[in-house]
């Protein structure tokens, strides 16, 4: 769940001109030799010192306190300093990378370390904006990683990652419903039973209006179950498949419409507006990217206690989040040291429970040792929290390309008003 | 002398900006901006922008809620004062509804929604005893595609503008003496009012209105707030715009300022041709003889707008305060289930660094301005010639040109001028609009300071400069720190201004509380807001509080 924040933009165009201007005035720092992430003591000696700009997306405030403390403890372990740049949209920091290249400052850039996936490592990959050769699998931590049965930690929607990012933590769409108000027998069991169910109960389903992320993860959840041929989502659109298989889910979504919440007269703006609706009784059923998250909303308060989890027995879209170096990162050092720290036994488990962030690891525990394992078992995942075998099945995420064909067509059919 | 160089500064900074940003606008409207690679002249952005889809309706709903704004605030305003200036209520009236002046527009908004909604306070007092509803009602009140709550969001905040520059212009339209011819005539109160001081009333406060106008014609945060998504008014289009990860966007975002400039003339016209259609009507209702004097309804109407409006922007701010501290608040309770610091001990370490930026940007421009605003008035003292006509249209300059059409020029000018989008940039955009409202409200009192006192020193034999620090600037002490407070009201509210110039790179409270309205989390834009509100009143605090300790053992200068 990377960039949940698309409605309000903060970062206009000045800021994405500042490296222009500035590569007039900065020559580029002669920079230490290129590093290798297998000679890792080599790795550790050159980072000591080093302060890394971490480029995250900063809306939800347990993210920022968590990377807070992973910043403590490099500062206290390994004498790196982490400073959090928080973003609006992670596409802005990506803008800034590109911005940086054409002004030719492939030194010393602003980035040294981002929170990406999908459409947005998609386009720094074409663009040959990342660190490489493949780094991610020589961290001394990557032995823990859960590749074998995680197949999205080595496939970031249908583009192989090559090591050029390194796996942070996983994310699965699941559904919430208030047990108070709803009766589980009756709740949806796919997309098509999701229609039966809004048609049966008027104006208490909704979805976030696309280009949000969560409102583009649900269109792409429809189209992913109702497509003809899910091959085709594997590659990039083209009009003739685009036209084929986007028809059932504009048909699908017609159908739908006069069953949302207002009519589809308007929509929620993202996620924790859903909460809101969901806390207020507005809407009964929501949807979220993140399987902790309404155990992380019961014990702030925001939702009643009596919010549950459940997925859709023929699957749910799922995928990795990662962390990339840029490749003129000034402190790629620091940024391997970091990457790799994030992906400890320790901070993953950290990171797992719902009163830190909740976010499902990517190690696998089979591979871990008793103690570390143990670190795992003592989380209370939280009562609204599904085990991670009752998750159901993993549907792969479409090709970038579909999501912003499809945010298009969204917008024409249904983003103007009648 | 100092003060000489008052004037021209204050034109600079006025005109400056807008100018230097309309040009900023209209040449890559054009497709002209080398930074982006648009080196001739060409239509493609108009193409682009009339191709987008919904665009037609974007426009009209930025022009109706415009005029709608303004002909239903200056309706109340006109109501309110016709009826009952004068009078003991006006008095009481007038303490409830100033202070709602510096309760900026993000904050009054929310504060609005909160209680519109259809899970919002007045559902939940009035459920399930009265309407039967155990859940809330699938109502489309807020975000509402005709736009009403967005029109009500305008009208409450622009009612307390309008009111009290009609308060600062009653003095010079000898309304009492007038009411008293008019009433030996025969006249009811709104008639006589109407008839009598009306004309030449409006003549001083037309700018003001225009600056309604203008103002919400191109609202960007109460449209995000409160405003049709489907699609949004042409303003928030156009930040969106501006704000596109790619770059080509912004020729389009462009385009659409200056569509915006047209649509606020286009608004400001309109609003032309309905003066002469009330001039005609007014006209034709002062020859028809009849003295109106059954007019009980109307006064009464336009005393409880005036009471509902002060009374619906408290109850807003107290729910934003309530909601900063809620547990879980399920609908229909009327208070929280609990009560949580929570949400505030997050905020709290991430909220320094916007907080330290609001500190920095208000106080300084608000120094700057209010220094400006006595050079020009100690010059004008000088020379005994007040600003005319046209100096008032020079300080309304900034308030009439859409937001939207000029800043985005701006951005681009300071980014080409090289000045980049720092503190010192931000301060000068803050400037643009905080400087019209400090000398609107220090002039008055300046020009009404009775000069015998200057007389008596001057006869002592002191210099003019002892006169003005020692005699005249402590004396106006009061209004001095009341336009600093204004001022610094205004810094602490800019939305667009703050965003735009300060490239997302400096974060004020108000820009993080609108970011967060966009997070939905009621209780974090309940800290924010809260905060957004919290810091014009402490502005306004000292403004009361300093004067009252100098002052307290000069009983004759004490708060009448």
């Amino acid at each position: 769940m990377l960039n949940p924040a698309s409605g309000i933009p903060t970062e206009p165009f000045v800021r994405r001109l500042i490296p222009f201007l500035a590569a007039f005035f900065l020559a580029g720092p002669a920079l230490a030799a290129d590093i290798d992430p297998a000679n890792w003591s080599d790795v550790l000696a050159k980072a000591r010192g080093e302060t890394v700009y971490f480029d995250a997306w900063g809306g939800s405030q347990n993210v920022n306190a968590y990377i807070e403390w992973a910043g403590g403890e490099m500062l206290k372990r390994y004498g790196v300093k982490i400073v959090e740049v928080k973003l609006a949209d992670t596409a802005d920091a990506v803008a800034r990378i590109v911005a940086e290249k054409t002004a030719g400052k492939d030194k010393g850039g602003s980035v040294d370390l981002i929170w990406i996936n999908g459409e947005n490592f998609a386009s720094m990959k074409r663009r040959h904006l990342l660190f490489g050769p493949g780094w991610a699998e020589k961290l001394p931590n990557w032995k823990y990683v859960d590749f074998e049965t995680k197949p999205t930690i080595r496939t970031d929607f249908t583009i192989p990652v090559d090591g050029l990012e390194s796996p942070w933590g996983m994310a699965k769409l699941v559904f919430f419903y208030d047990q108070a108000r709803t009766d589980p027998a009756t709740l949806p069991k796919s997309a098509k039973d999701l229609l039966a169910w809004a048609s049966e109960h008027p104006g208490r389903f909704s979805y976030p209006q696309p280009p949000d992320f969560m409102g583009s993860t649900f269109l792409k959840q429809v189209l992913s179950e109702l497509v003809p041929d899910p091959s085709v989502l594997q590659k990039p659109v083209n009009e003739a498949t685009f036209s084929q298989a986007a028809e059932p889910l504009f048909a699908y979504l017609d159908a739908l419409k006069p069953y949302l919440w207002r009519h589809g007269e308007a929509y929620p703006k993202n996620y924790p507006a859903m909460k809101q609706l969901m806390a207020d009784g507005e809407l009964d059923i929501i949807f979220a990217f993140n399987p902790a998250e309404a155990s992380g909303a019961i014990e702030q308060g925001q939702l009643p206690d009596t919010v549950r989890s459940f997925t859709f027995p023929s699957g749910t879209l799922a995928n990795t989040h990662f962390v990339a170096i840029p490749y003129n990162a000034a402190a790629k050092a620091g940024a391997l040291v970091l990457a790799n720290f994030l992906l400890s036994p320790e901070a993953q488990a950290r990171k797992q429970d719902p009163k830190i962030w909740g976010d499902p690891t990517v190690l696998a525990m089979s591979k871990l040792d008793a103690e570390d394992r143990a670190r795992f078992d003592a989380i209370d995942l939280g009562v609204a929290t599904l085990k991670p075998n009752e998750l159901g099945p993993a549907l792969p995420e479409p090709h970038p390309s579909w999501m912003e064909r499809i945010e298009r067509e969204w917008k024409k059919r249904y983003g103007v008003g009648n | 002398m100092i003060a000489r160089l008052g004037p021209p500064l204050a034109i600079l900074l006025l005109t400056g900006p807008v100018l230097c940003g309309l040009a900023g606008t209209i040449l890559p409207a054009f497709g002209y901006l080398p930074a982006l690679g648009g080196t001739r002249f060409t239509l493609a952005p108009m193409r682009d922008l009339l191709a987008e889809p919904g665009l037609v309706r974007s426009v009209l709903t930025s022009l109706a809620v415009a005029l709608t704004t303004a002909i239903i605030a200056l309706t109340i305003v006109i109501l309110f004062v016709a009826g009952w200036s004068g009078t003991r209520i006006f008095g009481r009236i007038l303490h409830l509804v100033s202070p709602l002046l510096s309760v900026p527009h993000a904050a009054a908004a929310f504060g609005l929604a909160f209680l519109i909604a259809p899970s919002g306070m007045i559902a939940r007092l009035l459920s399930p005893w009265l309407t039967g509803w155990r859940q809330p009602p699938d109502l489309l009140i807020v975000n509402d595609p005709l736009a009403l709550s967005m029109t009500a969001g305008l009208i409450v905040k622009e009612i307390p503008f309008l009111l009290l520059v009609t308060l600062a212009a009653l003095p010079q339209v000898k309304r009492a003496e007038t009411r008293a011819l008019t009433a030996s005539l025969g006249y009811g109160r709104i008639a006589g009012f109407l008839f009598g001081v009306w004309p030449r009333l409006y003549s001083q406060i037309r700018l003001a209105v225009f600056a309604v106008i203008a103002f919400s014609s191109s609202v960007v945060d109460v449209a995000q707030i409160l405003g049709p998504t489907l699609p949004p008014p042409l303003a928030v289009r156009i930040v969106g715009w501006a704000n596109d990860p790619d770059l080509a966007r912004h020729f389009l975002a462009a385009a659409g300022a200056l569509l915006q400039l047209g649509v606020t003339a286009l608004a400001l016209l309109v609003w032309l041709l309905l003066e002469r259609l009330a001039g005609a009507v007014t006209r034709r209702l002062r020859q028809s003889g009849r003295r109106w004097r059954r007019e009980a309804v109307l006064r009464h109407a336009g005393l409880a707008a005036m009471v509902v409006i002060a009374a619906t922007v408290g109850a807003g701010l107290a729910l934003l305060a309530i909601w900063s501290v809620a547990g879980l608040w399920q609908f229909p309770e009327t208070l929280p289930g609990s009560f949580t610091t929570s949400t505030w001990m997050q905020a709290v370490p991430q909220i320094a660094r916007p907080l330290g930026i609001t500190l920095a940007c208000g106080l300084l421009s608000t120094l700057i301005a209010v220094a400006i605003t006595l050079l020009c008035l100690t010059r004008e003292l000088q020379t005994g010639r007040p600003g005319g006509r046209g100096a008032l249209m020079l300080l309304y300059l900034p308030l009439i040109v859409p937001e939207a059409a000029f800043l985005f020029g701006l951005q681009i000018f300071f980014l080409a001028s090289g000045a980049g989008s720092g503190l010192p940039t931000l301060v000068l955009a803050h400037l643009v609009f905080v400087m019209p409202y400090v000398f609107l409200s220090l002039s008055g009192p300046w020009r009404a300071f009775d000069r015998r006192h200057e007389a008596v020193a001057a006869g002592l034999g002191k210099s003019r400069r002892t006169i003005l620090f020692r005699i005249r600037l402590p004396m106006l002490l009061r209004p001095i720190l009341t336009a600093a407070a204004v001022g610094f009201a205004v810094s602490v509210g800019q939305y667009l201004a703050t965003v735009m110039i300060g490239a997302g790179r400096l974060p004020t409270v108000t820009t993080e509380a609108v970011a967060l309205a966009a997070g939905g989390n009621r209780r974090v834009i309940g800290v924010y807001a809260f905060l957004q509100m919290l810091l014009p009143a402490a502005g306004f605090a000292v403004a009361i509080i300093v004067p009252a300790l100098l002052f307290r053992r000069r009983r004759a200068m004490r708060a009448g």
